[in-house]
């Protein structure tokens, strides 16, 4: 009797926790592509030159980060999922938006001193596990972009 | 201080580079309180960003970046090329934050 107790509400709370998640993982994808649209105009470049016909214009250092953690609910697929092989793609989906978030951060970090021109773009993850005491890892990861910005007149 | 240029490109367009002054960085560790890990905790059970962890490590980035700027100035520089950043898990629930660069003495061209 007991045991059954204890299954139901570990189900319960995984379900609960996976509704929740995946409402607030649609809210923030919809967050993003909206902002992404809005500062399209904002190009971002990897190249290491920037092009010379910027010479005169004032630059800065941008940067952009976020840090995304997992829930229990993708915790527990990814177990079962280890054991047979195959893609990760709740843990994808985390660091794709991740990524793109902190992308946008570095865009409006331009925006708002009024570049329009991003060079030499790097991005970085860091991991930031924080083990619990029955040995879950919860992955927790930021992930940062920076580059150099440009005012183009 | 105030007006050192940073830039993470080698090359700078317009400017001309008089002088290398080496290697400055800039490092802070900082670990977050237990207010932020209790909010954290609930927050690993539903996922998504992590917006006290997100703040903590951007103030720690500024005060690398500053110590940086400091010791770059020490030395006579007025920008700092070829900024890298990078950040290491220490021991649970404190991260370092490395800023480094290269100090230079630039003039318009």
């Amino acid at each position: 009797m007991d045991i059954i107790f204890v299954i139901v509400i570990t189900a319960i709370t995984l379900l609960v926790c996976y509704i929740i998640g995946r409402s607030i993982e649609k809210k923030h994808y919809r967050s993003i592509e909206e902002r992404e649209k809005r500062y399209q105009h904002i190009l971002v470049f990897n190249e290491r030159t920037p092009s010379p016909n910027l010479t005169g214009q004032p630059f800065y250092l941008v940067t952009g980060s976020v840090v995304m953690s997992s829930d229990y609910f993708k915790q527990y697929i990814s177990m079962l999922k280890a054991f047979f092989g195959g893609r990760l793609s709740s843990y994808e989906k985390m660091m794709d938006m991740g990524r793109r978030e902190a992308i946008l951060r570095m865009k409006e970090d331009a925006y708002r001193k009024g570049a329009t021109i991003i060079f030499n773009v790097r991005l970085e993850t860091a991991m930031l596990n924080q083990a619990q005491k029955n040995q879950n890892q919860i992955v927790s990861s930021e992930l940062f972009a920076y580059g150099t910005a440009w005012i183009m007149k | 201080m105030r007006n050192m240029l940073l830039s993470n490109t080698e090359f700078l367009p317009g400017y001309s580079i008089v002088k290398h002054l080496g290697l400055v960085q800039g490092s802070t560790v900082r670990a977050k309180h237990a207010g932020r890990d209790l909010m954290a905790g609930l927050k690993n059970m539903v996922g998504g960003e992590l917006k006290g962890y997100t703040e903590l490590l951007n103030e720690s980035r500024q005060e690398a970046t500053q110590r940086m700027m400091q010791q770059a100035s020490a030395v006579g520089a007025n920008a700092i090329i070829n900024v890298r950043f990078s950040t290491s898990n220490i021991t649970a629930g404190a991260s370092e934050i490395l800023a480094y660069g290269t100090a230079v003495v630039i003039e318009n061209r």
